[in-house]
């Protein structure tokens, strides 16, 4: 079987003036109709990953790849017109605060319809009843009221379910989801993840989790990139995080405090130059 | 002995109409030399408290006692001295154009220490930053190291107590081992009592003896780390935060 996304030896550079510098450094992975998470710490290129495959670096940064395809369409050599007609339509990306990813000035109706009319032409009535449907399959009571509110009127949680149904409503085959609950409240997480869990099953798409939350990622995703420093490191089954064997990964487990599992100190991780310069391990199927 | 008496605390913002009620007949004790955690989501109150307690929440009702300060509106000077406070980012907490030594010499100035050549390096010392890092700015120094300043600043004045506002939220997990691993020394080395806001459950077991749960305003529970450990929660807030602190659940999902 084919994969929805086939990406390999992906690298995001950017000009300095210190020289060149490699975000990301020959990552490769592929997708299938499944979640897959990608963890790392602040600056290790998880997100830059996310964003380059939507080609959303703006230049003076460069993304390269041997193979970056969808459903066997390289999207490298797409024109910026053609891009259009992927983002948001066959990949969406659900960002990390709902404050900064809604426009401020536009009604939640407006939103949500004008994506879907700009993706397939619908006419405005077909759109609203279309958005209507998409606000209640993410939970959200009373869709009229909501249709009409500006994101201000909004809470934190509201915001990012609000932004997922927008996401969806073109049904798209590839979500990413770049940290999509890092800012909200735990009890509001579980919500918003179980909404993505059920929507990701039940429309078989693929789930791309960006996430720093080792435990998370684990809980909910069926399988884990781990990056360091624009690397993968290790590649394993998210359920079997806990048997990782990189010293990484292992020493991010090992920095995490455990409720059930007290310890007089946290284990300190020190780092090691050669997993800056070992080969980048393959995520392809 | 206790060291922090909080006795039906209320803390509201506004008047008429507008008034909310941010904390509502909030009431624990925190012994001398303990470590006590609030946890709770956002909008629960548990910063508030802390700000009541520094003076930066001017409208509140009830006892707060520190050591031997009963605050009522003004405070005694010694007690800036006595208790102190580090915030959640670090990026927003220090003076961008400030050195580390500016920052660290004109709180002990104010404080009114002399030998503060002497004391500027003990304090860097403390934190585990050498005297390579006492010229540098903040944007030259990464988000561990810059709470390690906000750390040192919090010593300089040598107080009794640090209250503690998410102190790692803002940075990675193997950056946040660190922080929480030198203040549990601070803590030990100096004889500090900690008031520790967190979100997360895990940290707040990992430092703290016991924890106030907040929901709405209210404190709806305070158990001990050991009843955390056990899971035996009493409140049922309480254990669904216990149980999101474990990651994803999709039975949990379902009843929530």
């Amino acid at each position: 079987m084919t994969p929805l996304l086939d990406v390999k030896n992906l690298r995001v550079t950017f000009p300095t003036r210190q020289g060149e510098f490699e975000a990301v450094r020959g990552v490769s992975f592929t997708l299938g109709k499944e979640r897959l998470g990608i963890v790392g710490e602040s600056g290790s290129g998880k997100s830059m990953t996310g964003r380059a495959i939507l080609r959303l670096i703006r230049p003076p940064g460069r993304v390269e790849a041997d193979k970056m395809e969808l459903h066997g369409r390289d999207l490298l050599s797409m024109s910026e017109k053609e891009m259009q007609g992927v983002r948001g339509q066959k990949i969406s990306m659900v960002m990390q605060d709902p404050k900064f990813s809604l426009n401020p000035v536009m009604t939640i109706a407006d939103q949500i319809m004008e994506i879907y009319r700009f993706h397939t032409g619908a006419g405005k009535k077909a759109a609203w009843a279309k958005a209507i449907e998409m606000l209640e399959a993410v939970s959200i009571r009373d869709p009229e009221r909501v249709m009409r509110s500006y994101p201000h009127e909004m809470s934190g949680g509201m915001g990012q379910r609000i932004m997922i149904a927008m996401m969806l409503v073109t049904e798209p085959e590839i979500l990413i989801a770049d940290e999509p609950t890092s800012a909200l409240d735990v009890s509001v997480q579980t919500q918003v993840l179980s909404i993505i869990d059920r929507l990701v099953r039940e429309r078989g798409m693929g789930l791309i989790f960006i996430s720093h939350d080792l435990k998370l990622v684990s809980s909910f995703c069926d399988r884990v990139l781990i990056m360091y420093a624009g690397r993968v490191v290790e590649v394993c089954e998210a359920d079997k995080l806990d048997q990782a064997t990189h010293p990484y990964t292992r020493g991010l487990l090992g920095s995490l405090p455990d409720i059930r599992h007290p310890k007089d100190r946290l284990e300190v991780l020190k780092r090691d130059e050669t997993w800056r310069i070992a080969e980048s391990v393959s995520g392809r199927t | 002995m206790s060291h922090i008496h909080i006795e039906n605390l209320n803390v509201w913002f506004g008047d008429g109409a507008d008034r909310v009620d941010a904390v509502k007949n909030a009431t624990f004790d925190v012994p001398s030399g303990a470590s006590f955690g609030l946890v709770g989501e956002s909008g629960s109150g548990k910063s508030t408290i802390l700000r009541a307690i520094m003076g930066l929440a001017p409208t509140w009702s009830g006892t707060i006692q520190v050591g031997d300060f009963k605050l009522g509106k003004k405070r005694p000077k010694d007690f800036y001295k006595d208790v102190q406070m580090v915030f959640q980012d670090p990026y927003a907490s220090l003076h961008p154009r400030h050195s580390v030594d500016q920052v660290l010499g004109e709180t002990l100035s104010l404080h009114g220490f002399k030998d503060i050549d002497n004391r500027i390096m003990k304090l860097l010392d403390d934190v585990g930053l050498g005297p390579a890092f006492r010229f540098r700015y903040p944007h030259q120094l990464s988000g561990g190291q810059r709470q390690r300043v906000a750390i040192a600043r919090a010593l300089a004045p040598e107080p009794s107590v640090i209250l503690l506002d998410e102190p790692t939220s803002a940075l990675d997990v193997s950056v946040q081992a660190e922080v929480l691993n030198l203040l549990s020394d601070l803590r030990e080395e100096h004889k500090l009592t900690y008031l520790m806001v967190s979100h997360n459950l895990a940290v707040v077991a990992h430092m703290c003896d016991a924890t106030a749960v907040m929901q709405n305003g209210e404190i709806v529970e305070v158990m001990t780390v050991e009843d955390m450990r056990a899971m035996n929660p009493a409140h049922p807030y309480t254990k669904h935060l216990l149980d999101s602190s474990f990651g994803y659940n999709p039975d949990a999902a379902q009843s929530a």
